[in-house]
Order: structure tokens, then sequence, then C-alpha cells
């Protein structure tokens, strides 16, 4: 699948701040001072840059509000709605309790279902799709909410940090390493969801395999169509492996470590912390898009 | 709205002829010509006369080939287009409900004026049927000519899509699926007519009709070519030709 930079921004940055308005929501952080400012403000710029990243994917934005009729049958109606009603109930949250001193604590539950609830209707967005067997593997909503989490808590944490409130706790090295498995989980589940591994092959997609052995002869043509630019994307598959662990590595074993040493050296290295981990997720969602096959591609021999 | 209709009455659909089928790509091009003057905004293409020409297309022919294990290889062109399923997982996954399944016929649309071009029910397809138009960044597919089939201002005959009546060899049925004693549904009885990829449960209406298996089998070489091609020798050279052919 073409990995389109819209997407790739707003899957990761609206993760991230949903993430954070989530454990806001819960109460994680200190009740008092800079922390609340800092972390409230940073939750809904970066829910709100991932939103109109969103925008991006769209040919025609303008009509974006049609997007919200839906919700009966479409996972991104629903997140449409979801990711709406979570960023204006946590502003109302993030007023009430910079401006009037009151953090509401059934409004900020409620907030964090809804932050929650929005990461899990993105996944569903892919995880629902039979055609792309990488991402219809069971895990792929559990890895969507895991990174979200993980990057949320670092964010809550650093701005904790920075206002001089506390910092990198325990509880935040062991998100950082249930993340890693979920991450682990779903990355052994994707490896064996390859299209030959679902049953799935140019034999069926023409129902001719049951005859024979089949080839492509010639495709419908020779230029490029939207089919091939969006569904039978291969530009860098030969640097997965290298992508991946380097994914990994920025944005989960290194924040982990930063954890660790800012227990030593002090709370701000969790900026680098999140920064590493932001860049870790952008390279692994790309590599979510660019390495998910699609069963279309096989009618042009091209998986 | 992209909930689905449910079983619909009639279940309008192809029903294409693999072994008929010669791969001229009439039914592509009278596609194209007929859907980019008809329902909704022009096909556009982009660089048509360049160095790296692209476009959209509602019917596009892939050519296979498949060698089975007891006779030679043969060539299979393979006219694709929208299926029409039934559980058609393109119309649910659609935001603004401009792509909807009809009640009545089972035709599968998209409403280009509602329609905001996430792209996400091409994901969906697993075959490919449709292409986002690049110049009204709206998605476009094969609405089975819904303006000729019902139209009353053109001539009886041509009341079938435009892809059914171009083709020259007849690989093409158009039919309601849903009544079995339409000649497509008869046409799918009588020669095992299947559907694609029937394990991403989608229930096409479209159906395929398999090649048949070569008659004659090529068992042996055929010997020497340019002899065969020869000119028929007569007189004297004719009665040479068979002294010799006598001598063995």
């Amino acid at each position: 699948m073409h990995p389109a930079p819209s997407m790739i921004v707003f899957t990761v940055l609206t993760g991230l701040g949903l993430g954070m308005v989530a454990l806001l929501g819960l109460g994680l952080g200190p009740d008092y001072g800079g922390t609340r400012w800092l972390a409230s403000a940073l939750a809904l710029l970066i829910g709100a840059a991932g939103g109109a990243a969103s925008l991006g994917h769209l040919a025609h934005p303008e009509r974006a509000w049609r997007g919200f009729s839906q919700w009966r049958s479409s996972w991104l109606s629903r997140e449409a709605w979801l990711f709406a009603a979570t960023l204006a109930l946590f502003a109302l949250h993030a007023a009430l309790w910079c401006l009037g001193d009151l953090r509401l604590r059934p409004l900020g539950w409620l907030v964090a279902a809804l932050a929650l609830a929005t990461v899990y209707a993105t996944s569903k967005i892919y995880h629902q799709l039979r055609a792309v067997p990488r991402w219809s593997v069971p895990p792929t909503p559990a890895l969507f909410l895991a990174l979200s989490l993980a990057g949320g808590w670092i964010g809550v944490r650093m701005c904790q940090a920075l206002a001089g409130q506390g910092g990198a706790d325990g509880w935040l090295a062991l998100a950082l390493l249930a993340a890693g498995g979920v991450w682990i989980w779903w990355q052994t589940q994707a490896a064996g969801a390859r299209l030959a591994a679902v049953g799935t092959d140019m034999g069926t997609a023409t129902g001719l395999g049951r005859l024979s052995r089949i080839r492509l002869f010639e495709p419908p043509h020779l230029g490029h169509n939207y089919l091939l630019d969006e569904m039978a994307f291969r530009v860098g598959r030969r640097r997965a492996y290298q992508l991946r662990w380097l994914g990994a590595g920025l944005g989960l074993l290194l924040p982990l470590a930063l954890v660790v040493l800012s227990w030593l050296l002090g709370g701000w290295l969790l900026v680098p912390a999140l920064l590493g981990h932001v860049a870790g997720v952008l390279a692994l969602r790309w590599l979510f898009f660019a390495e998910a096959e699609h069963t279309q591609a096989l009618y042009y021999g091209r998986v | 709205m992209s909930t689905l209709p449910g079983p619909t009455p009639k279940k309008l659909g192809l029903v294409i002829d693999l072994d008929i089928c010669v791969g001229c790509h009439a039914c592509a091009v009278s596609c194209k010509e007929w859907n980019t003057g008809g329902y909704g905004a022009p096909l556009s293409d982009q660089d048509a006369y360049g160095g790296d020409p692209g476009g959209a297309w509602l019917n596009r022919i892939h050519s296979f080939e498949v060698e089975p294990d007891d006779g030679p290889a043969q060539i299979v062109h393979f006219p694709k287009s929208c299926l029409h399923c039934e559980d058609a997982p393109c119309v649910t996954v659609c935001p603004t409900g401009a792509s909807f399944k009809r009640a009545d016929d089972g035709i599968v649309l998209v409403d280009e004026d509602t329609c905001f071009g996430c792209g996400l029910c091409a994901w969906a397809c697993p075959y490919g049927a449709r292409e986002l138009d690049r110049r009204a960044g709206v998605m476009k597919k094969c609405t089975l000519c819904v303006d000729r089939i019902y139209n009353d201002n053109i001539p009886e005959e041509d009341r079938v899509p435009a892809c059914v009546r171009a083709c020259p060899t007849g690989a093409r049925y158009f039919g309601d699926l849903a009544d079995p004693d339409s000649e497509a549904s008869r046409v799918v009885q009588e020669r095992g007519g299947f559907d694609l990829m029937p394990e991403q449960a989608t229930k096409p209406v479209n159906k395929y009709l398999p090649p048949r298996p070569k008659d004659r089998p090529l068992r042996e070489g055929p010997g020497d070519l340019a002899a065969l091609a020869e000119p028929e020798a007569r007189g004297f050279l004719g009665w040479l030709d068979r002294a010799l052919e006598r001598l063995g």
C-alpha cells in the first residue's frame, strides 16, 4: 500500500495526542501548576495537528463534513465523530482544569474512554480490510492503542518534568516495555499474513488456478494507474529490515534507555525521548503501509 | 447510504466468457468512450500523449498464461470491472454515503457530488474495480451503464452496457443473475461459471465462464513446418515428388 505522508502523520500525531488526552483524563500527572497548562495545551495541539493532516488525504477537503454522516456502517465516519467529541470535551475539561481550578473526574474518564475509542476506530479502518491480510491480523487494534498510550505516557511525564513537578517513573518504563511486547506480537502475526499464506493468489483472483499453473502474460497497459500507485507500492521493501529496527530502536528502546537515564540526569531527557519515539513510530507506520500487500496487485503480477 | 440493502430482487450483472474473449480491448475502449461522456465527471487522463500516460478506466483487460499439467499452455484474456458484489465492502466503508448499492437492481454506484475522494472504498475492494479520477477527485467505477440500460431514448438493442454492445465475439452476457431463466444465469449453470476470490466473502454478482480445455492437444511436435508451406508441385515435378515419397 502507498504510504501517504498525510495518513502517516495523521495516525501518528492523533495517536500521540489522544494517548496524552486519555492519560490526563484518567488523572495521570499532578493536579497543580505548570503541568496542567503544558500537558493540556500539548495534547490539544498535537491532536489537532494530526486531525488537520487527515484533510490532506482528501481530494475534496471542503466536503470533509460529509464524513460524519455514515456512523452506522463506516469506521471512518465513527472515527470522525469520536475524534471531534474527544477534542471538544477535552478542551472543556482542560479549560475547567486550567482556568477554573477544577479537575472534573467523571468528565476526565469520559474523555479518556472517547480518546481510546477514537484510536480504536482508527485502527479498525485498517483492521477491517480483508483485502489487506497484513492489516487484518488480530493485534492491529492493540498495536495502535499500545503505541498511542506509550507515546501519551512519555508526553505527560515530559510535561511534568519540564514544569518541574516530577518526571519519569517505573510505570513509564513498564508502559514502553508493554508497547514493545504488543509490537512484537503484531510483527509476528503480520509476518505470517502474506497473501500467499492466507490462501489468496493469482489462481483464486482469476479463478483459473484450479485448472492449471498461471502467470501474468500481459498487463492491461504499460503505463501507471491509480490502482498501481495506491495498491501495488513496492518501493523500499528491500530496506524494511533496517527500517524496522530503526523504528523499534528510536520509538521504544531509546525512550526506555532515556527514561532510566533521566532518573540520574534529570527529566529533561524525556524531551529527546519523546522526539525519538515520534520518529520511530513514524518509521514503523511507514512500514505498516509500505509492507502491506493488497489482493488487487495479484492481477498485475506485482506481489 | 453506505449500509447494504440486503438481498435485492434483481441482481443485474455481467457474465464473461474466458473461452471466447480474444483480448481485443474493444469493451474497455467502448466503456471509456461512453462513460467519459455519460454518468458523472469525465474519465480524465493525465499526460495522455506524453511519456508517462495514465488515467481512469472502469474496465481493464489482463492477459494470463495458464499451463495445465496435461496439455500445452494457453493464453486467457481476462476483462475485469466492478463485480457489483452482494456484500460489497466498498459500500460499507464509505464515510460520506457517496458509495451505495441500489435496492432494486443491485447496481453499486458512487454519488460524485457527495464523494470526498478519501479512497477507502478502493482499498476495501479486493478486485481493483474503483479508480480515483485524478482531475475530478472523485471515485469512478463501472455503473453497469445505468444511463444506457434504462434509457428509452436510444434504440432497444443499445440498452445494454457499452462493453457488451461492443464485444465482437459475444464473450459478454448482461442480465439478471437473480432470475434463473435469464440467459446470463443459464450460461453460468451450463458452463460452471465461477466467482473471483470467493474467500473474500464479497458474493460477486458478475461471474466468469472458464476456458474450455483444448480439444486437440498437441502431443508431438508438428515436424517440418517449412515443407508444409511449400506450393503443391504439379506435372513432372509432381510425379517426381510422389516417386521420392514412395522411396521413403
